[in-house]
């Protein structure tokens, strides 16, 4: 729970402003962005989430550095059982074939 | 252990585990603290003791939310949610916890609605989605996803969705950290303080740590290098007889932490005058509450709550090994009537949690070599 991961903006909800759609590495799910209220993301900024917010700006490396931890930790399946998870509704495209370099 | 070259970077860790070994002065031995499970959980997947020489020993702090929480808030929750119209939803990580009668997940095969959710929000969206029974969050966590919680809460009450509820056992790193240097059986030289708790309150919070009680405190990320590189960053400080806050996590923790989080969480919350630990007992204002003002939003406010106390287990010294006192692996349960598949304790169920990091990494390969040696 300690452990953020990785996201990056693809696009913001026309609805629901606070909302955006994040890709993690190729799964993309909607993210609540309202915590970073003070300094808002726009799409193409990287986060780091934690339980569906956005809870700080991140460059892309971090992004990558975090990830790559993930996966040392062997938290990374779970990380992205977690991203499934979120939205019990059907939001946004399933899964995308782009994933991200490594 | 893992290789050495396995690692991102491995002349770096090499360099970093080089520098360690000349700053740590070879007649003293050093008791650093890592606050956070997280990084437990790294240092025990990564083997990074075997990096370090003998004299530099970790302990492992009380930063694992599930770890802490005592046996009788988890039987209030459940005891609450066992109305025939609720739904319990919670974290994965709660589902396996044992309560007095059984975990949740055990509670669900007996018929209980129980309903894993992934974030706060998701709560929310269950409420929504079923207006005929109410939803009750049980929410855990340190200042990492209090607010989250918080926000989640904001938006129930600005839709006036009010079949949601959050049974809250949101906790605050600070007091504990008061609560173990308070101890008398615990000595320790400084903190590996943690990541992304840190994103939220920011590095401010620790300045007492530094500056009245004289222990340096460095606020680290998660990868080896950046624990090894904080390990460094400590032991400098004491060489040269200084206690300072410092922020090795740079690239995602600002020093002033996230404003609108805090205010997220100002507006929701307000400090409990006193929550029980696992392990560490009654700590004043150590936790989280609902104010009044979301008093509808607020299972306990809102139903009428048991207030059950349980002590653990006698024989499951929980507490000697959350505050650093015992290893995991001299409790008398650990490995025997104690394992992450049949936990006694909590330690035992969460990845963070020292004891399941310490079975899992340490314990199974010591197995694996003493059955391997017996063949």
């Amino acid at each position: 729970m300690c452990l953020a991961i990785p996201g990056k903006i693809v696009e913001m909800d026309p609805q629901n402003t606070h909302l955006a759609v994040v890709d993690v590495v190729g799964v993309r799910r909607k993210v609540d962005l309202g915590l970073l209220q003070d300094d808002p993301p726009v799409a193409g900024d990287w986060v780091l989430i934690h339980v569906g917010f956005a809870m700080s700006k991140i460059s892309e490396a971090e992004a990558v550095d975090q990830m790559q931890t993930l996966t040392m930790l062997g938290e990374a399946e779970s990380a992205m059982q977690e991203v499934r998870g979120y939205g019990l509704e059907n939001d946004g495209p399933a899964e995308s074939a782009q994933r991200w370099k490594q | 252990m893992k290789f050495v070259d396995e690692f991102r970077a491995p002349e770096l860790i090499t360099k970093a585990s080089e520098e360690i070994r000349r700053l740590a002065d070879p007649n003293k031995h050093f008791r650093i603290m890592e606050v956070c499970g997280g990084h437990t959980h790294a240092i025990y997947r990564f083997g990074l003791k075997d990096l370090l020489p003998s004299n530099v020993e970790l302990i492992h702090g009380p930063g694992c939310p599930v770890c802490v929480l005592p046996m009788g808030r988890i039987d209030d929750g459940l005891s609450l949610a066992a109305q025939s119209d609720f739904i319990f939803a919670a974290f994965g990580d709660m589902m396996r916890v044992p309560g007095t009668h059984g975990s949740p997940l055990e509670y669900k095969a007996r018929g209980m609605d129980v309903r894993i959710v992934y974030s706060p929000a998701d709560a929310l969206k269950l409420a929504r989605g079923n207006p005929e029974k109410h939803v009750m969050f049980f929410a855990i966590g340190f200042e990492t996803t209090a607010p989250s919680t918080a926000l989640t809460l904001m938006r129930a009450k600005a839709e006036g969705l009010r079949n949601l509820s959050v049974f809250c056992n949101h906790v605050t790193i600070i007091p504990a950290i008061r609560a173990i240097l308070d101890s008398p059986d615990m000595r320790l030289d400084g903190f590996v303080g943690p990541g992304h708790v840190s994103t939220v309150i920011g590095c401010r919070p620790y300045d007492w740590i530094a500056k009245d009680e004289g222990k340096p405190v460095v606020v680290s990320g998660f990868e080896p290098l950046d624990i090894l590189q904080s390990i460094v960053m400590l032991l400098r400080q004491l060489r040269k007889g200084e206690a300072k806050v410092e922020n090795q996590y740079k690239r995602v923790v600002p020093w002033e932490g996230n404003r609108a989080a805090l205010r997220a969480m100002a507006e929701v919350f307000e400090l409990r005058p006193y929550f029980e630990w696992r392990g560490l007992g009654f700590i004043s204002q150590s936790a989280l509450k609902i104010r009044a003002s979301y008093a509808e939003w607020d299972s306990e406010q809102r139903f009428s709550v048991p207030g059950v106390r349980v002590t653990d287990p006698k024989a499951a010294q929980c507490g000697e090994v959350l505050k650093g006192v015992l290893k995991p692996a001299q409790c008398k349960l650990f490995g025997r009537e104690c394992t992450p598949e049949q936990p006694v304790g909590a330690l035992m169920v969460s990845t963070e949690g020292s004891c399941a990091a310490y079975y899992n990494y340490e314990h199974r390969k010591t197995v694996t070599i003493a059955n391997a040696a017996s063949i």
